[in-house]
């Protein structure tokens, strides 16, 4: 099987990333909790590689603390929507045209008409900002896209005469969800839970900006560009940094997702929205 | 057709009901007493009794919710607890920016990735086809509110082209306002494009595909012809389903743009009011939010209808 | 001149060769069939006359069209042509229509493109077009959609869509091949009739030889991307020369060698059955309107009996099938299975169901591309209360592939390692591996080339001579049904209309139903299946 360039590219500009995070455990360059005055806002150098901020702290330590948050948030946020949405879906094709299938579809618009920008503002006005807010209500919205393509996928899956086959032989619904259905959605699985996950970046990103995402001390790439946004034309580089290692981030992750479905199963089809 | 409206307009009243009672519970109910939570811990007894009161928190729960509810069919969206004005006033100011707002990125989204898409997608393979693959990679990948720093960094304060922020109101001409609004629609509107140029593609490369369309090369039809007269009308249809998810993610990101160009649209309204821990406000402005979505899926329901006849038929 | 002239023509995809030195003619007003297997490159060639091959085709030689080479002609100039000089109808009707332009528009496009007329008078020839394929307007306005006609209908648009200029040329790729029996009679007598009057040259793909027989003036035989023989019909269906076309006739006409049907016992009774579908609502009050997918039905399959069931689609064979198995439940009668119901209360009983298993139709569909093989063959086995372990488990999947002609060493191979005719050997040998009491066969062959479908029905009469089985063979395809079956009954509409002995019910029917079938039914030369033997 030929591996494909944009699994590469992606891979390894997620592993970069990745690795930034994981290394910022055990060291980074500068101890961000250290408040430097009077050496703030210095452009890229040799002492700083990335430059200082408002505050005098080095941004290349930050980005890497920062990686820690956006990882952790959206990747529990994917395992929010996978654990409960899969079920959800399977559940739903098992049951199709029933009562519990139009529920559970109709669970599905409904939240699909709440962004989880409206969630995440929901919860913070009644239990304040925090990361597990940003987590809880970037999950929630991931839970109805996986129950809506696990539900489309495993419907046509229900169709084929191998899953007739279990039927005679007398196997239950859930018995043949669980052998039949679920390992044959592994692919379409993995492909979106890497573009899911690659979002809930940007959707954490977007929390911390306006406040309601991790709260300091604990960094985050969305409240640097924040901080950085009275300063874009002082100190270009505060601005620019963060957005760029988003952007580098997102990118890395989606061709990473691309390839993954060149490279498995060239004819599923995404849901990105 | 008419049996396909009448169900639809059934779901779109069926929703809006399970949404309310998803909003009242969270705001109202799980606070445990909303009086309480809105003075704070040093509020006194007499102060919250007097708010509860003023509140009608008194009331059974069933009794408080459809009070809300009849409200704000009428209108009435209750008075603000920091502002001591009515809030539906409030709302209808900051509706006016956001809502052209997410219209605008609408608009802008889609003249930008419709011809984009089908570009690609009748370019397949070939440079063309790479060029906005790849610039569409990009552009999912960027935040808005970024790129909108970036433009204002451009566009405002370098070239000045643009103010930096503000709003000048619609009353000094409708010019003013699209110009305030033009920056923070286009930072709403290109990663919006790019998902939404790679649909088109995707969509449209799939109707390529079908039968039908080498049934209408068979007849005569040059490749472009098929695309145009064949090819495009059904592409249409998955595509129309993403256009009206987008309108939710362009209410919503609207508010995280007003931010980024200090707008006076519904984002700065609720933010100060979750400070200000006023729910009242906020509860009125998450149900017009997800009102506003869930009348559009019903629009975009309709248009189905339109595109599709087989839907019409099965009523 | 002739019509249409291939010459050496050579065509590889991706550089992969598919053709090989393929010619043929085509003279104005005659009828060629293209005829063989599935990978023989058949459709290709089509594709490559029209000029409508895949991006990465790389083609040598020459196709002329009323001496203008194809090959060469710019994309431009062949759009003119396709439509105009030359038309093309396709394989599978219920895809090949836009779903949101009506019929009339479909038809009146061809004419649009090719003629400066207005609208309204490409509409008029139009309808006149449709209703010479057998689509009147009174009853098919031209405002109707794809979705709300049949799928012959969908296929008469089709041809109109292709003929509506009297191309020179028409060229018809297993037109067919998804319609029923009748539908199909009724097709092929429009296209003969349509090429008859227009005097168009007819390109016909099929791998049906019974319906070369019917509608060619000559024959070609292709194998794996090269024309292996070439000749008039009635002198190619006499005389054979090539050893490829030899055996494909052979497979065509075969006949297989069943060992007699042992004294009648009851084994499967299906006594008065209903089952009927709820219907969508037409009033808001009232009770919904039900349709009798099955209605009334009654038989008894005997030991060691084999049992045919003919009928064409939407006639409610696969709904009984299911009803026989236990997979859905009836509203009316009963069905027992040597005494013992199918369905007790609203469950099925497996104790009953372990005594019957089935053979799907579509060898790619029925098996869990995730699974091995010994995995896939013992799926069966759910239903046993204690299935065999280990060695006795082993030894039980090594006979069961032996015995449908494969070996113990396959066990540990995936689904796609095999090809079709092997598939189907596997599901046959899942169906056996519990020993059952009675197998349904649900269109089992009728996905399988004609070689391959020949070699598989063998087995099943070898199955028969090595052990008792009973089986109820459902099939759509009359020629099969009679060389397998003691017994057969036709269904039309949900209800039995006929049965008896096999050979009674096909020399001499007797319900009006049965004999439509038969009559539209294609047929090969009746020397050939005496002829057979000698070849």
């Amino acid at each position: 099987m030929r591996v494909p360039r944009s699994l590469i590219s992606g891979a390894m500009l997620s592993l970069l990333v990745t690795a930034g995070a994981l290394v910022s455990f055990v060291w980074t360059p500068y101890d961000i909790e250290v408040l430097d005055v009077a050496g703030k806002l210095r452009a890229p150098s040799a002492a700083h590689w990335l430059g200082t901020d408002h505050f005098g702290r080095d941004i290349l330590s930050m980005i890497m603390m920062g990686a820690r948050t956006s990882i952790a948030v959206a990747l529990l946020a994917v395992g929010i929507g996978m654990a409960l949405g899969v079920p959800l879906g399977l559940w739903a094709a098992a049951r199709r045209g029933s009562l519990l299938d139009e529920v559970i579809m109709r669970g599905n618009d409904l939240v699909f008409a709440f962004p989880s920008l409206v969630i995440a503002i929901l919860i913070t006005a009644v239990f304040g900002a925090s990361a597990v807010n940003a987590i809880v209500a970037i999950g929630i919205f991931n839970i109805p896209v996986f129950a809506r393509l696990t539900r489309g996928a495993a419907l046509s899956l229900w169709e084929r005469d191998f899953v007739l086959a279990a039927r005679v032989a007398g196997k239950s619904a859930f018995r043949i969800s669980w052998e039949h259905i679920l390992p044959n959605l592994t692919n379409l699985l993995i492909v979106q839970g890497t573009i899911q996950f690659s979002l809930g970046i940007l959707a954490e990103a977007a929390l911390s900006y306006i406040g309601l995402g991790a709260q300091p001390p604990v960094a985050s790439w969305g409240r640097m560009l924040a901080d950085a946004q009275t300063l874009v034309s002082i100190a270009p580089h505060v601005a620019l940094v963060p957005g760029l290692t988003i952007v580098l981030t997102v990118l890395g992750l989606n061709l990473m997702g691309d390839g993954l479905r060149d490279l498995l199963d060239p004819r599923i089809r995404v849901a990105r929205s | 057709m008419i049996r396909y409206v009448l169900a639809r307009f059934a779901s779109l009243i069926l929703s809006l009901i399970v949404a309310s009672l998803v909003i009242f519970t969270v705001i109202e109910i799980i606070p445990g007493d909303p009086a309480a939570f809105m003075l704070g811990v040093n509020a006194r007894p007499d102060t919250i009794a007097a708010l509860r009161t003023e509140m009608g928190l008194d009331a059974s729960v069933p009794a408080r919710y459809l009070s809300w509810v009849t409200g704000m069919v009428q209108g009435d969206f209750g008075q603000s607890y920091t502002y001591r004005t009515p809030v539906a006033g409030m709302i209808a100011d900051r509706v006016w920016v956001s809502l052209p707002l997410a219209v605008y990125a609408l608009i802008l989204s889609t003249l930008i990735a419709f011809p984009a898409g089908i570009y690609a997608a009748s370019r397949r393979g070939r440079p063309g086809d790479m060029a906005v693959m790849g610039a569409t990679q990009l552009g999912v990948a960027i935040p808005n509110f970024w790129f909108a720093m970036l433009l204002v960094l451009v566009f405002a304060i370098n070239l000045r082209w643009f103010s930096a922020g503000g709003f000048p109101g619609w009353d000094r001409g409708v010019w003013g306002g699209v110009k305030a609004l033009t920056l923070p629609a286009i930072a709403l509107a290109l990663p919006q494009a790019a998902i939404l140029a790679r649909v088109m593609r995707s969509s449209l490369l799939d109707m390529l595909g079908e039968d039908f369309v080498r049934t209408a090369r068979a007849k005569g039809l040059s490749r472009r012809q098929a695309l145009w007269r064949h090819a495009l009308r059904n592409a249409m249809i998955p595509v129309l389903t993403i256009i009206g998810l987008q309108f939710s993610f362009l209410l919503a990101g609207g508010i995280i743009i007003e931010q980024v160009f200090f707008l006076p649209g519904l984002g700065r309204l609720i933010f100060q009011a979750i400070s200000a821990r006023d729910l009242i406000v906020v509860e009125s402005v998450v149900m017009l939010l997800v009102f506003a979505v869930i009348v559009v899926n019903f629009a975009v329901d309709l248009a189905y209808a339109l595109v599709d006849p087989r839907l019409r038929v099965k009523g | 001149m002739t019509l249409l002239s291939v010459t050496a023509l050579d065509l590889a995809i991706h550089g992969t060769p598919i053709l090989s030195g393929v010619g043929l003619d085509v003279a104005p007003g005659e009828s060629v069939a293209i005829t063989g297997e599935s990978g023989s490159g058949k459709s290709l060639t089509a594709l490559a006359i029209m000029g409508l091959l895949p991006g990465g085709a790389r083609t040598k030689g020459r196709i002329a069209l009323n001496g203008q080479d194809i090959l060469t002609t710019p994309e431009a100039d062949l759009c003119d042509l396709r439509g105009r000089e030359m038309g093309m109808v396709f394989q599978e009707p219920m895809t090949a229509l836009n779903p949101v332009q009506t019929i009339g528009q479909q038809v009146a496009e061809t004419i649009l493109i090719h003629e400066q007329t207005s609208t309204a008078q490409a509409r008029d020839r139009a309808r006149e077009v449709l209703a010479r394929v057998g689509l009147p307007e009174d009853r098919f306005p031209l405002t109707r959609y794809p979705h709300e006609l049949s799928g012959g209908q969908r296929q008469r648009v089709v041809i109109a869509m292709a003929i509506a200029l009297r191309p020179k040329l028409l060229i018809a790729d297993e037109p067919t091949t998804a319609l029923d029996v009748t539908t199909q009679a009724q097709v092929l007598d429009l296209l003969k009739g349509l090429v008859a009057e227009f005097g168009m040259g007819l390109l016909m793909i099929t791998h049906d030889l019974a319906v070369v027989n019917g509608m060619a003036d000559r024959i070609v035989v292709m194998q794996k991307g090269q024309v292996v023989e070439t000749g008039p019909t009635q002198a190619l269906m006499e005389r054979r020369v090539h050893p490829y076309t030899r055996a494909l006739f052979a497979a065509s006409a075969h006949k297989v060698d069943l060992p007699p049907a042992p004294a009648p016992v009851p084994l499967l009774e299906v006594r008065n059955v209903v089952r009927s579908y709820a219907l969508p609502r037409r009033r808001l009050f009232g009770p919904r309107p039900r349709a009798r997918a099955v209605d009334g039905v009654s038989f008894d399959l005997f030991r060691g009996e084999r049992l045919g069931l003919v009928g064409e689609s939407g006639c409610g064979k696969s709904t009984l099938t299911r009803a026989i198995l236990g997979l859905e439940e009836v509203q009316e009668g009963g069905i027992l299975l040597d005494g013992a119901p199918v369905f007790t209360g609203h469950k099925p009983n497996l104790a009953v169901r372990r005594r019957m298993q089935v053979v799907f139709q579509d060898p790619y569909g029925s098996f869990n591309p995730r699974h091995r093989v010994d995995r896939l063959i013992t799926e069966p086995f759910h239903l046993l209360k204690s299935p065999p372990q280990g060695a006795a488990r082993t030894r039980a999947i090594a006979a069961a592939l032996e015995a449908v002609g494969l070996t113990a060493s396959d066990a540990t191979k995936y689904i796609h390692e095999f090809s079709g005719g092997q598939r189907q050997r596997i599901a046959i040998a899942r169906a056996l591996i519990i020993e059952p009491d009675l197998i349904v066969f649900d269109e089992a062959v009728s996905a399988l080339d004609v070689s391959v479908r020949a070699q598989v029905l063998d087995l099943l009469a070898d199955l028969c001579r090595v052990r008792p089985l009973s089986y109820l063979f459902i099939s759509h395809d009359l020629s099969v049904v009679r060389s397998v079956t003691d017994r057969v009954m036709v269904m039309q509409s949900g209800k039995i209309v006929e049965q008896g002995p096999t050979e009674q019910v096909f020399a001499a029917p007797q319900h009006a139903y049965t004999r439509t079938l038969l009559a539209a039914a294609p047929r090969l030369p009746d020397g050939l299946e005496r002829t057979h033997h000698g070849s």
